[in-house]
């Protein structure tokens, strides 16, 4: 690893956060809370302790691939770390640790909670929580490509390690244009809804905790009964965004460009769209009798399968009494996720296609072993090394996923709480069923337990390879 | 600026690293995925998979707004297709490689006909920057601007050289001479250098002279200066082709040593006055037969790196005074090369991509500046440039002397009313004069007056 070169970045993204903790600050002295001095605290040895690590710029700043990776994944964690102090020092949240699984939940976009009540915080710690969701769901590293005039040519890399799916691409050649395109579409998205939602009656400082928590598919809400008190029109709206923000990004840069024809021709926009129309349709079917009208029935129905595939974690009502068809629908649900490129999580639609693409290529193999075929996505072939990817990333992520099962049922909750809870923190979802369902909550678990859910959560937002690269030892050798 | 780039063979590479580097909007076409995925891992372009010579693909890339499209794919036709089309869909410079002889007659049509900015044949660029070494036999290297008004000449000091240990202003008092010595590169380093700077033996030096005075500079300093009369060339590619022509054209005898008799036959046919010898140039026998211990100048250009190096080796060993030119066709490993005794090096690629280098930055540079050309200097931090004065600025009419200038910027020569003279102190800059001077690139000097301290 080129630690100077680390270091310094960290540093970096210490500065950033340093910044960014300075907004709960000032949402703490508008309503006069003496927990905002300890934002500034914590912003302020944010800033020293970036200030010390960017001194001097390292002489070799070449960034290859594993440490863009690794550099990701500490990054991820130091960030957390030092966003988890406001809450512990001001006392909302008494245990670091679970501090820590507040934050984590927060910039992985999961939306998963410790807190059995969150109305009797600090307005400035809950600012903060659904704040990390915004920050977390385009990501940090792509925020400061744009506004850092940082690196050399190799930080793609570091894009790369981020930034969700299996393709990575780019829209135009420079990453710092790109990334600033990224988060002005991004922008606009949270600022449309936050409008939408304020001027159909929502108080303003839910309307911003709530956008957050939309447009970074986070899940964090600022009410003990969430969503549910809410009226139709504010729920629609936020299913609307919710599922917007599962699209992938790169769709909005097509509409920006007026590139109509590829924008509509996004087969895996398409696919995504379709599994949630197919979706709603079965569970409305399914629920139906357990609301009072057609309109409210399939209200709830898009809204909770919105905000399971795009893994918001909001919740209009309580799914957890749905009959278990609907709720196994969900359970998969939660599994694909949204699309690649967007600020969701899950295993994302585009890797489900290539699977599937995959494995009727085997089968087609088996019947024609001569057959020669490649994999097409979107008209264009998928190179060889993608499809293998693909197909690791499906084996490692089961592999984690059972053996967190396996280390998360030591706790002895039942079948349906300790895999709901996993498949929740690895796709950054937030609610599971059962003892973890969308009223409950993380807090009764062991601490064991909560440390395999915060690096689920981690995983599964940087999409485990970062994540694994921490445990390989080679990965911590110095070089220069 | 948006830049095009198809292909990504070795030179393709070295643009698109180069002009990323500068801070330009790079798009890369090449057909294999591999190629393009290693260069968007490793630096900020966007790279697509494609063929560059369709229009569809051309247009992904943004052919429509690009200010430059570069075309270096290994097919001649098919570079020529993409600058036709690249011309046709939107007002873009358009850059060829074209290398086949064939053509070579027809780069005018090319320009006019096609409306191409530019077209380079990188076999005959290489064989030209070989033929000036030979005709100037000193200097390491040879590069011209300001439309051949001003010649930029490097030379390595040897041990024993009445130079070494004296300082720039002693030299320039000492030898009268109109000769500016602008850089000098010592262990890695690029240094411009003071009056005071005190040269030392190994040293790169490089001057800045008008056309004629850089002989009398080299004879003066005890460095034979006429040119060779005989030249020695292994292998009979179409470096060897051109080189031969120009040597000729010069009224230098030609020798080729060259393995294929058909080869043989066919260079006879195109060269009559010059010795064509069939035979296998590795072998120290046949070398010694045909003089190589008297030879003026040597040059191996055989299609073999490693052949080359060994015969440039070899050359230099038998006979010291040589005029050494040694072709290498790898790109990279520039240290280990240079600390080799090989004479000057040509690298067909690597001037191919400095040609086109030079070019989009003197595009870059003619926007909305008084920049008339800009000369990267190679394997330096360092580079020349050219304005033309045409209205009042902050630097006309003060004498050199009390003008703060940023450190290492050096004026070097003024080109005044039809006459080129090295200014001194008391001299200023008048509306209408062309100036070059030298810079380290880290200035980014883009108008005359960045060269003054803020």
């Amino acid at each position: 690893m080129n630690y100077g070169m680390v270091f310094y970045i960290l540093g970096w993204i210490l500065r950033i956060e340093s910044v960014l903790l300075l907004l709960p600050g000032v949402v703490g002295f508008i309503y006069r809370e003496k927990a905002a001095w300890l934002f500034l605290l914590v912003a302020g040895l944010a800033f020293l302790l970036s200030f010390l690590l960017t001194w001097r710029k390292p002489k070799n700043t070449k960034v290859y691939g594993r440490d863009g990776f690794a550099v990701v994944a500490l990054a991820w964690i130091v960030m957390s770390l030092v966003g988890a102090l406001p809450f512990t020092l001001s006392g909302d949240i008494p245990f670091y640790l679970d501090a820590v699984f507040e934050t984590v939940s927060g910039f992985t976009t999961t939306g998963a909670s410790i807190l059995p009540a969150v109305e009797n915080l600090n307005k400035c710690c809950l600012f903060w929580r659904s704040f990390t969701h915004w920050v977390g769901g385009m990501g940090i590293f792509v925020f400061m490509l744009a506004v850092v005039p940082l690196l050399g040519g190799s930080t793609f890399n570091l894009m790369k390690a981020e930034s969700p799916g299996p393709i990575i691409g780019k829209f135009v050649p420079k990453i710092k244009d790109s990334s600033l395109i990224l988060y002005t579409i991004y922008m606009v998205i949270t600022v449309s809804e936050f409008l939408l939602l304020w001027i159909f009656g929502m108080p303003v400082f839910e309307a911003i905790c709530h956008t957050f928590g939309t447009v970074g598919t986070g899940g964090f809400g600022v009410k003990n009964s969430g969503y549910m008190e809410y009226s139709p029109i504010l729920q629609n709206i936020t299913t609307f965004f919710m599922i917007a923000c599962g699209i992938n990004f790169q769709f909005y840069f097509y509409l920006k460009d007026r590139k109509w024809r590829e924008a509509v021709g996004m087969s895996e926009v398409k696919a995504y769209l379709g599994i949630i129309l197919v979706s709603i349709i079965l569970v409305t079917v399914n629920v139906r009798g357990l609301y009072g009208s057609l309109s409210e029935t399939v209200r709830h129905a898009a809204f909770q399968i919105g905000t399971i595939i795009t893994t918001t974690g909001y919740a209009t009502t309580d799914f957890d009494l749905w009959p278990k068809f609907s709720q196994c629908i969900l359970i998969i649900l939660m599994m694909v996720g949204a699309c690649a490129g967007s600020t969701g999580g899950g295993i994302k639609v585009s890797r489900i296609v290539i699977l599937i693409k995959t494995i009727a290529k085997e089968i087609e193999s088996i019947i024609h072993p001569r057959a020669v075929k490649k994999i097409q996505f979107d008209g264009v072939s998928v190179v060889h090394e993608t499809v293998r990817n693909t197909s690791v990333f499906f084996g490692v992520y089961f592999m984690i996923f059972f053996l967190s099962l396996l280390i998360v049922s030591i706790d002895d909750f039942d079948f349906t709480t300790s895999f709901t809870a996993v498949a929740a923190t690895l796709n950054n979802i937030g609610p599971g069923l059962a003892k973890v369902g969308p009223t409950q909550n993380f807090g009764f678990y062991s601490w064991h337990a909560k440390c395999v859910f915060i690096f689920d959560m981690l995983a599964g937002r940087l999409e485990i390879f970062p994540m694994l690269l921490l445990f390989a030892p080679s990965s911590w050798k110095r070089y220069t | 600026m948006k830049i095009i780039i198809v292909g990504c063979g070795k030179v393709g590479t070295t643009l698109a690293k180069q002009l990323c580097k500068e801070g330009h909007d790079i798009t890369v076409i090449d057909k294999k995925a591999s190629r393009v995925r290693a260069l968007s891992d490793g630096y900020d372009v966007l790279a697509l998979e494609g063929d560059g010579s369709s229009y569809s693909c051309l247009r992904d890339a943004g052919v429509e707004t690009a200010d430059a499209l570069i075309a270096v794919t290994d097919s001649d036709e098919k570079n020529l297709l993409c600058c036709l089309i690249a011309r046709k869909t939107g007002n873009v410079a358009a850059i060829a490689r074209v290398r086949n002889p064939v053509y070579n007659s027809e780069i005018q049509f090319f320009r006019k006909g096609f409306g191409l900015s530019m077209v380079i044949n990188p076999e005959q660029a290489a064989a030209m920057e070989t033929a000036r070494v030979f005709r100037f036999p000193s200097a390491i290297s040879i590069d011209t601007f300001s439309k051949g008004r001003v010649e930029l000449l490097t030379f390595r000091l040897n041990e024993g050289n009445i130079l070494v240990d004296k300082s720039l202003t002693y030299i320039h008092q000492k030898l009268k001479t109109d000769v500016l010595v602008v850089i000098v590169r010592r262990g890695g380093k690029t240094i411009v250098p003071s009056g005071n700077f005190v040269l030392k033996a190994g040293d790169l030096v490089s001057i800045i002279s008008g056309p004629g005075q850089a002989e009398v500079f080299f004879r003066k300093i005890g460095l034979e200066t006429d040119r060779v009369k005989n030249v020695m060339i292994i292998g009979g590619g179409k470096v060897t082709h051109y080189l031969a022509k120009r040597l000729m054209a010069d009224n230098i005898a030609v020798k080729i040593i060259e393995i294929d008799r058909k080869k043989c036959e066919e260079l006879s046919e195109e060269l009559p006055k010059a010795e064509i010898i069939h035979g296998n140039a590795i072998d120290e026998d046949l070398l010694l037969e045909e003089g190589i211990e008297r030879v003026q100048g040597f040059s191996a250009l055989t299609g073999i790196d490693e052949q080359n190096i060994m015969l440039g080796l070899f050359a230099k060993n038998k006979n010291p005074n040589v005029k050494l030119v040694t072709k290498i066709t790898t790109v990279g490993f520039e240290n280990v090369i240079s600390s080799l005794d090989l004479g000057s090096i040509v690298n067909a690629k690597q001037i191919t991509a400095d040609y086109i280098l030079q070019f989009v930055r003197s595009m870059q540079a003619s926007v909305g500046s008084n920049m008339e050309t800009l000369y990267n200097i190679k394997d330096t931090d360092a580079e020349a440039m050219e304005f033309h004065i045409r209205e009042k600025s902050r630097c006309v009419g003060i004498p050199l002397q009390k003008m703060e200038l940023k450190r290492n910027i050096l004026i070097g020569k003024i080109f005044r009313n039809g006459k080129l003279f090295t200014p001194t102190g008391s001299d200023t800059l008048e509306v209408g004069d062309y100036v070059v001077l030298v810079a380290l690139k880290k200035h980014r000097i883009t108008n005359l007056d960045d060269i003054l301290k803020k």
